[in-house]
């Protein structure tokens, strides 16, 4: 589903991707794990070509996200993605973000749009949030609105970029339940994330970057048994000790 | 020390009998007929009320209007777009925009308006140029419009990027992630959250259009000011003339603040420090 072969980048004078190969099948969850720096958000940003890369190529369901013949809206339309911030947009209510897409790219009528809205907000527990704006949320609401928002393009695959980075921490749980779910339905996903919890519970494999590289990228049991990388090792004793 | 000055309110309230021609006209706004030309045959009826002063005021205060607000159109559409050019990618966009912002707020707008008025139609292509200076029913008034539009968007421009640029990157990247073009991420996130927050300055510089628009009598515009000097100048009432000019510009700017409070209030963001948040 996600082929990343080779994939170097650079900003300016400074590389922040080295080399990067790894790949999510469909119906795969991989977990990216890594200090901060790492390049790992970078990394997924290349997948769905919100950051460019100058060398390697990153083919999603087939197509070559960095050609210059590429659709990137219609390909994006396919990825769905999840930030760090939420980034709902706080002009909108709730079903207005969730629905804006859906009728500006894939030209749903309002109806249609707001039906799929509602369904996706009952889904993720908020369908009495809908008439309200970002700003009245909880960090747990926003984020499983901003997952709603992502699953009612119909994507084929789920990008996370530290989805619950910014949450306290009684609310992280209500948004890795909905994660959670979504990954046991099959859904391909890609997730940037710390909580290791999560990993063990529902990942394939689990990548590890350090300096723009990918150091380890092994099946979940063998990555927490016995990291090969020493700085694999290292990150997880630092992580997992509390 | 006490100023001497005999207050005569009589000579703005006074009207002409209907039946006394003002002599030919030349400016007119909403019917009524305002004159320069016809005052010499009637400045000998020794009346206070040798002319319709308060009709020249009604349709100074009508012109006014119309030019500001057909030039707020110019500057807030321009604007917009000029503002928009200087945040995207393409660098020789950008740099259009930036020379455009630059020469339009570095020369003073009277400077402006003379070369918009008497160097701009002999740029032009001989025909063009024969067209403004001859055919074009109250260049004037159009060019007033157009220096006036042009002048403020570049100070609109530069409200509109700002706006734009204080909005997180992160957003953009949602509406992208999401299948948006970039075009309709401008239109459906980026322009409408800017807006809202440039509401202030936008509202000052509509006050700034109005009150700028007095510069327009240089070229012959018989707006506000320029309605209340020819008053000073036949009546000699300076003071009751300009009290006029000022009581009404404050007016017609009161009524942008207020209407912009409005809106401002209506469009607000939900968790913004102006909601009593943050």
């Amino acid at each position: 589903m996600i082929e990343v072969e080779n994939v170097s980048k650079w900003f300016g004078d400074f590389q922040v991707l080295d080399d990067c190969s790894t790949q999510v099948d469909k119906g795969q969850v991989v977990v990216v794990c890594g200090p901060s720096g790492s390049g790992k958000s970078t990394l997924v940003k290349c997948v769905n070509g919100l950051e460019p890369f100058q060398e390697g190529i990153i083919t999603v369901n087939g197509v070559s996200v960095g050609a210059e013949d590429t659709n990137l809206p219609k390909l994006r339309s396919q990825i769905g993605m999840v930030f760090q911030n939420f980034e709902l947009f706080p002009h909108m209510t709730v079903l207005e973000n969730i629905c804006l897409s859906q009728m500006k790219v894939l030209k749903r009528e309002k109806d249609e749009a707001e039906e799929r809205g509602m369904k996706l907000l009952d889904r993720v527990d908020l369908i009495d949030q809908a008439a309200k704006h970002p700003a009245h949320l909880s960090g747990g609401q926003a984020q499983r609105v901003a997952i709603a928002r992502a699953l009612a393009m119909d994507p084929i695959a789920m990008l996370f970029d530290e989805p619950t980075s910014a949450l306290d921490p009684e609310m992280i749980n209500e948004v890795l339940d909905v994660m959670v779910t979504l990954a046991q339905e099959g859904m391909t996903m890609m997730v940037i994330t710390h909580e290791m919890g999560f990993a063990k519970q529902v990942a394939d494999r689990v990548v590890f970057m350090d300096e723009g590289r990918i150091e380890d990228d092994a099946g979940k049991d063998e990555f927490f048994g016995e990291p090969r990388g020493g700085r694999a090792r290292l990150f997880l004793s630092k992580i997992l000790t509390h | 020390m006490e100023m001497k000055y005999n207050w005569d309110w009589s000579v703005l309230l006074c009207r002409l009998p209907e039946d006394d021609p003002t002599g030919t006209s030349e400016t007119t706004f909403g019917g009524t007929t305002a004159t320069a030309g016809g005052a010499a045959q009637t400045f000998d009826t020794g009346a206070d009320c040798a002319q319709p002063y308060l009709d020249w005021i009604v349709s100074g205060l009508g012109w006014t209007v119309v030019v500001a607000c057909c030039a707020w159109v110019i500057t807030i559409s321009l604007g917009s777009v000029i503002g928009v050019s200087r945040t995207v990618n393409q660098p020789m966009v950008r740099a259009i925009a930036t020379t455009y912002v630059e020469i339009f707020r570095n020369i003073p707008l009277l400077v402006q308006m003379f070369i918009w008025f008497f160097v701009v139609p002999e740029l032009l292509p001989e025909d063009a140029g024969r067209w403004v200076k001859r055919e074009l029913p109250l260049p004037e008034y159009w060019t007033a419009i157009v220096c006036l539009g042009m002048y403020h968007a570049s100070r609109t421009a530069e409200q509109v990027r700002a706006g734009i640029e204080s909005i997180p990157l992160g957003q953009t990247h949602a509406g992208l992630a999401t299948g948006l073009t970039r075009v309709q991420v401008y239109r459906y996130i980026l322009l409408p959250v800017s807006y809202r927050i440039i509401i202030p300055p936008l509202t000052s510089d509509f006050m700034g259009i109005f009150k700028n628009s007095s510069v327009a009598l240089t070229i012959g515009v018989m707006e506000l000011t320029a309605q209340s000097r020819q008053i000073a100048e036949y009546t000699f009432n300076i003071f009751e003339a300009f009290t006029v000019a000022t009581v009404l510009y404050m007016m017609v700017t009161l009524i942008v603040v207020t209407v912009m409070r409005v809106v401002e209030a209506k469009v607000r963001i939900p968790g913004t420090i102006a909601m009593g948040g943050g």
